[in-house]
């Protein structure tokens, strides 16, 4: 079982080296973001597997500010760039 | 290995199935309002799974209602910040893809 996860999270790893790709090639600062934003999902779902699979429920914690953290780099990436816009 | 862990782990592999399905999408898609399609499926969809998954297995009531709180803040945030970033590319003056 544990063997299993730690699989699924080596996958999941590979999967977030892909979005990697974007984050460099992304034409425009959007696709940046938003790749950004699938690899903090992403990373949130790593942390979840790390932690059933070496029973360390603290690491949900480490999640959980994950997820928190991600939305505020969205919401200030939104703020900042309007405002460079507007010339503020 | 018993029905309950056979049934977590189909769960949390079909999760990660939509993982994957989101890094294809950010990749192969076209432009920004496309990819937003790819970000969205992986956050709801495949979180949703794999904590679905990790839920059958996990012992107590705490950790369980603290799984379904992440998934519930990922779902917030990932449907906030795509909205405001789609808005803030429109107002860009991007042009959505569309086939000549």
């Amino acid at each position: 079982m544990t063997h299993t996860l730690l699989l699924l999270v080596v996958v999941l790893l590979a999967s977030m080296i892909a979005g990697l790709v974007r984050v460099v090639r992304g034409p425009t600062a959007s696709d940046r973001m938003l790749a950004a934003q699938l690899m903090g999902t992403t990373g949130v779902a790593v942390i979840l597997l790390l932690s059933e699979a070496t029973s360390r429920p603290a690491l949900l914690d480490v999640a959980l500010v994950f997820a928190l953290l991600a939305a505020v780099t969205g919401i200030a990436f939104v703020q900042r760039y309007q405002a460079m816009e507007t010339g503020e | 290995m018993s029905i309950l862990d056979i049934t977590s782990i189909v769960l949390i592999a079909t999760g990660c199935l939509f993982f994957i399905a989101g890094s294809v999408g950010m990749l192969r898609l076209p432009d920004v309002f496309t990819r937003l399609h790819a970000t969205t499926k992986a956050d709801n969809v495949g979180l949703g799974l794999l904590v679905m998954g990790l839920l059958l297995r996990s012992g107590s009531i705490f950790i369980a209602s603290k799984l379904v709180l992440i998934w519930m803040l990922v779902l917030v945030a990932g449907a906030t910040t795509c909205h405001l970033i789609a808005r803030s590319a429109v107002r860009r003056g991007e042009r959505p893809w569309s086939k000549r």
